[in-house]
């Protein structure tokens, strides 16, 4: 299996999930304000945004665990906003932790979720069969969840979200604090599903994992959705732009000086490896070299940058990806001390 | 069709993970047989006695059977979230937890089964009307259940769950006319009698086995019948305020 994206043509498809306004507010927090989207048959639709952005709670109202403040939800041409049962048929969920049960085994969990939806005893069995055998976990079948790797707790909670063949799927954070194998194998799973019908709903705080998975994407800030957009259109956003890093011998923060004085149509910034040049035009570097090394400084490196939808969700939200990453593992850590 | 393929999986998943545990049988023998000794050595009765205690003991046997577990189990459940999965999947919140609850039922009426048996070995229950005493021996596991159901959708933690509980069960043990008439009891706390479930359910248990019931047994029966479904219902209205937030 390999992480390709199905080919969606966008915007032929019908909605599968119709959001207008939806709005939730705890005590006094706005979780979610006023937001609209739709969700397209067949595409990975990625929601991207920083902890405590509203991903979860979006998540929530949209699946029935929680209620909307205002606003109306349609899935599947059911209305949803009164009525959360009407499609919890059509849905599968996936949360950001595994919440399957630690006592069954990994068979009977699925065979278990399976019941759930009303599927009949032969049917359950070789559909947990089958699943086990994709995701690579009949070798644990029959060992109790609570004995599982957090990768296998991963694989199984998202087998049990398809267990019953759902239109669409509800992936809260999949890849969240489990290994870099594991992680890679449950992207190719969430391709595998796509590629066979299956639309998803992905919230994530990895802009990579969007990038690489998602047809569409919207960025959620503080509850409020700042854009939406196809991931050729997003980058479209950063076309034009030319990005130079340098690396030193030594570090420096005079290196930004010198290049202001002397080109100042350029804008230079101070990152962890060096220094970036940003220019609306391309940059020529050998007078860029020659200028920090005529004042002392020893250039090591010094490549073109290729701009990547990290960079476009900082343009649009201000935030620091990494720090974003950063505060979410830490917050994880914290959760499983 | 397919809602009672759900119900049926989620009282056999019941069953099986918690109530046919080992430490679970081994209470549900234990506790009953337990209380049989205590009030006999206490009392210092002969087994001549023992219809008159067989009442008392059989609902105490249900009502801390029912409690324990349920209240448990489904704190027990929310907090590792598995809860939510049962939240979400497409059956109503009432069956769901019709059968989330009728593990419990079960389980409480098998605890009761326990005296019962023992007292058809050791005493004389030729007077006592099973028509009635069964029927009532459901029922008081029903509303226990739903009791408990209420303790564990009020509380959060798993060991509130348990310590809550007693703040029922015990002032029930005492207050119900299990072991002392509710007529012996001093003048102000006999309303708080009445406010019990117990108290009906003991009621009809004492009549069917002596006729020495208060009420009639249809007024008991229609009031901790009322009692279900306001514990079912409040249970319910706490699950959707509190849980699906």
């Amino acid at each position: 299996m390999t992480e390709q994206k199905r080919n969606w043509t966008g915007g032929n498809q019908e909605s599968l999930i119709d959001v207008v306004k939806l709005t939730k507010t705890f005590e006094d927090i706005i979780a979610v304000n006023e937001i609209s989207f739709s969700v397209d048959e067949g595409e990975i639709f990625g929601f991207l945004g920083p902890n405590g952005a509203g991903k979860t709670t979006t998540i929530n109202i949209l699946t029935g665990l929680s209620r909307p403040d205002s606003g109306t939800i349609v899935v599947a041409g059911l209305d949803c906003t009164k009525n959360p049962k009407a499609a919890q048929h059509l849905i599968g969920i996936v949360p950001d932790e595994s919440n399957l049960y630690p006592e069954l085994s990994g068979f009977d969990n699925l065979c278990f979720c399976a019941s759930l939806y009303g599927i009949r005893k032969k049917e359950r069995c070789e559909r947990a069969r089958e699943l086990l055998q994709i995701f690579g976990l009949r070798e644990a079948a029959n060992r109790k969840f609570a004995g599982y790797s957090k990768g296998m707790k991963r694989k199984l909670t998202i087998a049990a979200g398809i267990i019953h063949r759902p239109q669409i799927l509800f992936l809260d954070e999949p890849t969240t604090g489990i290994d870099v194998a594991s992680a890679r194998q449950i992207r190719q799973l969430i391709s595998a599903l796509n590629s066979n019908g299956t639309s998803i709903f992905l919230t994530t705080h990895y802009i990579e994992e969007a990038e690489r998975l998602c047809n569409r994407i919207a960025f959620i800030v503080k509850g409020r959705i700042v854009r939406i957009d196809t991931i050729e259109n997003l980058m479209g956003q950063t076309q034009g732009q030319h990005v130079v890093q340098f690396a030193f011998q030594t570090t420096t923060d005079k290196a930004c000086e010198y290049i202001k004085a002397e080109f100042p149509e350029l804008q230079c910034k101070t990152v962890s490896e060096g220094i970036s040049i940003e220019s609306p035009l391309p940059i020529r570097v050998g007078p860029l070299v020659r200028l920090l090394e005529d004042n002392g400084l020893e250039v090591t490196e010094a490549k073109k940058i290729l701009p990547t939808l990290e960079d476009v969700f900082v343009k649009i939200t201000g935030i620091e990806a990494g720090m974003m990453k950063q505060e979410k593992e830490k917050m994880k850590m914290g959760g499983n001390a | 069709m397919k809602k009672w393929i759900a119900f049926w999986n989620i009282l056999l998943k019941d069953v099986r993970s918690y109530y046919l545990k080992p430490p679970n049988i081994s209470w549900g023998l234990l506790f009953p047989l337990v209380w049989i000794t205590m009030f006999f050595i206490r009392s210092g009765m002969g087994m001549d006695k023992l219809p008159d205690l067989l009442p008392g003991l059989a609902a105490l046997s249900i009502l801390f059977g029912t409690t324990s577990v349920l209240s448990v189990t489904v704190t027990f459940e929310k907090k590792g979230r598995s809860f939510e999965r049962l939240l979400l999947s497409p059956i109503s919140l009432e069956l769901l937890m019709l059968a989330k609850t009728s593990g419990a039922i079960i389980f409480g009426t098998i605890n009761a089964l326990v005296p019962i048996f023992a007292a058809m070995f050791l005493a004389d229950l030729s007077a006592l009307n099973w028509y009635i005493f069964i029927p009532a021996i459901v029922l008081i596991a029903i509303s226990s259940t739903f009791l408990g159901l209420f303790i564990a959708v009020s509380v959060k933690e798993v060991f509130e769950a348990q310590t809550f509980s007693n703040f029922f069960r015990f002032p029930m043990i005492f207050l119900c006319g299990l072991f002392f008439p509710i007529a012996s009891l001093p003048i102000f706390l006999r309303p708080l009698s009445y406010a019990l479930p117990l108290t009906y359910g003991t009621d009809i248990l004492h009549g069917s086995m002596n006729g020495s019931n208060l009420m009639p047994f249809w007024m008991d029966f229609l009031v901790l019948s009322g009692f279900c479904v306001v514990l079912f219902y409040f249970s319910l209205r706490n699950i959707n305020k509190k849980w699906i937030t």
